[in-house]
């Protein structure tokens, strides 16, 4: 149990780590997708291009919307941008660095599935071997009465009659995907390179900025958290304390249970102290009407950042004093 | 209160992450489900196309009503529409929220099992073959001599790889790679299509009714709850009607009549008491009134509005009144009985604060202990519970101020 509560307290302090852990499976699924996938060029003139193009682009768009689905952070941030301006002003350096973050975390694995197209080769023959100029090889079957267009557009099909003992369709595989792959590694080593740039100068501008920022957007997610965790244990209590008073509602006794200091309260279902904590949770919120008030007010006007007067309320301390003022016992 | 914060994570995550995760088991079960299936094309002109299409609509139909059978919101939902609206309101916007999410999830097995069949071409392959349009490899059709029948036995064999003998007229691998393709621009489609419904509902959607949206979400989430906690309270109660039934019917039998709770009360430490039986029954004593109880929970449910403990405004100054069926000793007690005229009272108060320059009752203090000798009752210390014979209510002294909450009840036990 205690590991439990461990894990689950790492991984509520640091939703960071979280967006980073679904960001790396989704790169993965990526990978998975694209071996699994079972590629298809249709090896006709005016269809090559089409297709190929489709399958380097089409998945990352849509991994790219998964990713932004599944974060998030995208959640908290839709929230702080559309919310009324209530008693807390919006501050759109944090709107921004909250959608920086997600969108540099959904590009993640699109970025995986084009860079895996372009080095492995096959798209890139299907859509561009019709753009090969075939005299730069030997062998080209021109005993078939095919045009030579279509000759080209039949060269990412292995299995087809016409190049069975030529060593043509090879050649011109194999050079197709030396450009493919060099376009790969030249993207990544762009986007490293950006990366790097990007890490070491960042503290140059705007740091202490750029700690506030963080700060609050990381404020925000927590916050948030906070708030559906309270607003599920406030549910629970609501719904145990509504089925107890359902019950007594149906008393047979025609007793009077009057509401007594805690000291002789009668402990019901459990000890004072739960009883009171329960009372706590509740926050005084006993009505429907109170509940959806809330909800309401918690969207149309958040409460402003100062949480001075919860922090130090002022205590109540008691003295009792005898008949000629002398102080008996004090709490003070 | 870290342990409530963990416990609650839990169940919020549980519950959700446990419908997720029959989510992705119902959804590897539907890949794994489609790569064992033996796609079996039957290559006959009038079976091809009703085959190809009803594997790959007819078990994601399937896997729809599965995931809406293994949900258990949806007996909650359904018990939410049916019930009569009684003191409670019912809230439209709530249970379209848990028909929508139900649904939601429901649709994720089928969704795979699509794209699953879409991308591998076969159903695909099977249900279009027949259509091939030839010009698109340049064939001429009427060349070869064939009638149209012929020529559409010829191409429904094209799925059937030992049996096709049309090699001359088509080549088998260009149709199937050109179906194929067709088939596998589709599947992407459909990928796309969901995935950007799903993008503008969920991400989108804050942009619209987020407070009603906040609302119907805790809403829903409270039905549920309620619900469990109705059946755990439940539970307890059978538990306790039991226990007692048992004892009684026992007692009935030896003629004797044991002191309910003698061994827990006596030793055990004020704050620690464990809830007695006759507390758990919270009244609830007979078979008929555990009927109603239960009929009542359908057909008339509460209203959302608890009462506070300990409301001075409830009009309950000073009023006591005695359980009239159980109780040996019948004293009604009112205001002016219990003044501190009489012997031994004292009281106890809620706000420490107040003044209590009562002459004959003891300083109030929150754990005051006290005592009455007063008509052969003996009085328990603080948290004297409810006895088997029921319990006498004291009243309210009149120099209280009545509206403080400031009441005192003495329990006795006979």
């Amino acid at each position: 149990m205690d590991r439990l509560k461990l894990v689950l307290q790492y991984f509520q302090s640091n939703s960071e780590s979280i967006s980073n852990g679904i960001c790396i499976v989704l790169s993965l699924i990526s990978v998975k997708l694209y071996t699994s996938f079972d590629f298809n060029c249709p090896c006709l003139p005016q269809y090559n291009k089409m297709y190929a193009l489709g399958v380097m682009f089409v998945p990352p768009v849509i991994l790219f919307l998964l990713g932004v689905l599944v974060n998030r952070h995208t959640g908290v941030l839709m929230e702080e941008w559309v919310r009324p301006l209530g008693r807390r002003t919006k501050n759109p350096a944090v709107v921004k660095f909250l959608l920086s973050s997600m969108l540099q975390r959904s590009l993640l694995a699109p970025m995986v599935w084009i860079l895996m197209t372009l080095l492995d080769g096959k798209c890139f023959i299907c859509a561009f071997s019709m753009n090969v100029d075939p005299k730069y090889f030997t062998g080209i079957p021109n005993s078939t009465g095919l045009e030579l267009i279509k000759i080209m557009a039949k060269v990412p099909c292995k299995e087809d009659v016409i190049f069975k003992n030529s060593s043509f369709r090879k050649a011109v595989s194999r050079y197709v995907r030396c450009y493919s792959q060099a376009i790969g590694w030249s993207i990544l080593l762009f986007f490293i390179f950006l990366g790097t740039v990007g890490r070491v100068l960042k503290p140059c501008f705007n740091h202490a900025t750029f700690l506030q920022t963080r700060y609050w957007s990381n404020y925000l997610d927590i916050e948030q958290k906070l708030f559906d965790e309270t607003c599920v244990l406030h549910a629970r209590d609501f719904a145990r304390k509504c089925v107890v008073q359902f019950f007594e509602s149906m008393r047979e006794d025609v007793t009077v249970r009057m509401p007594l200091s805690s000291a002789f309260r009668p402990s019901t279902i459990r000890n004072e102290y739960e009883e009171e904590e329960e009372e706590e949770r509740l926050h005084g919120i006993t009505r429907h009407d109170q509940v959806d008030h809330l909800l309401q007010t918690w969207y149309e006007c958040k409460p402003e950042l100062d949480v001075t007067r919860m922090a130090y309320k002022p205590k109540v301390c008691i003295t009792w004093e005898d008949i000629n003022g002398k102080a008996l016992f004090s709490e003070v | 209160m870290d342990k409530f914060r963990m416990m609650a994570q839990i169940l919020q995550s549980n519950q959700e992450s446990f419908m997720n995760g029959i989510c992705g088991v119902m959804a590897l079960a539907s890949a794994q489900l489609y790569t064992s299936f033996e796609f079996n094309c039957p290559c006959i002109p009038e079976y091809n196309y009703s085959y190809g299409i009803s594997m790959l609509v007819i078990p994601p139909i399937w896997f729809f009503l599965l995931g809406f059978v293994l949900n258990n919101n949806v007996s909650m939902l359904a018990e939410e529409w049916k019930r009569p609206v009684g003191q409670r309101r019912k809230d439209p916007a709530v249970m379209r929220y848990m028909c929508v999410s139900i649904s939601q999830r429901s649709l994720i097995a089928p969704a795979v099992w699509i794209s699953v069949t879409l991308m591998d071409g076969k159903s695909f392959l099977c249900a279009y073959s027949m259509d091939l349009d030839m010009s698109e490899f340049d064939k001429n059709v009427s060349g070869h001599g064939l009638s149209q029948e012929e020529l559409l036995r010829t191409l429904a064999k094209i799925p059937c790889n030992n049996i096709y003998d049309g090699q001359h007229i088509l080549s088998r691998e260009a149709a199937t790679r050109y179906i194929n393709c067709i088939s596998q621009a589709f599947g992407w489609l459909f990928l796309l299509i969901i995935t950007i419904t799903a993008f503008l509902i969920r991400a989108i959607r804050p942009c619209f009714t987020q407070a009603a949206f906040l609302k119907t979400k805790y809403w829903s989430h409270y039905v549920d709850t309620e619900r469990k906690m109705f059946d755990e309270t439940c539970t307890e109660h059978a538990k306790s009607f039991a226990k007692i039934c048992i004892k009684q019917y026992f007692e009935g039998i030896s003629g004797e009549i044991q002191p309910f709770h003698d061994h827990s009360h006596d030793d055990s430490d004020e704050d620690d008491k464990p809830a007695t039986e006759e507390d758990k029954l919270m009244g609830v004593r007979r078979q008929d009134t555990m009927n109603k109880v239960l009929w009542d929970w359908h057909t008339c449910k509460p209203p959302l509005s608890l009462k506070k403990i300990g409301d001075a405004n409830t009009g309950q100054n000073g009023d006591c009144s005695m359980n009239p069926n159980k109780n040996e000793d019948q004293n009604i007690c009112d205001k002016t009985d219990l003044n501190e005229g009489q012997n031994g009272f004292k009281c106890g108060y809620v706000n420490p604060g107040l003044d209590i320059g009562q002459s004959d009752s003891g300083k109030g203090h929150e754990n005051a202990s006290f005592s009455i000798e007063q008509n052969g009752f003996t009085n328990r210390r603080s948290n004297a519970s409810l006895s088997q014979n029921g319990f006498v209510n004291g009243g309210v002294f009149s120099p209280c101020n009545t509206h403080r909450k400031a009441w005192a009840v003495y329990y006795s036990k006979v």
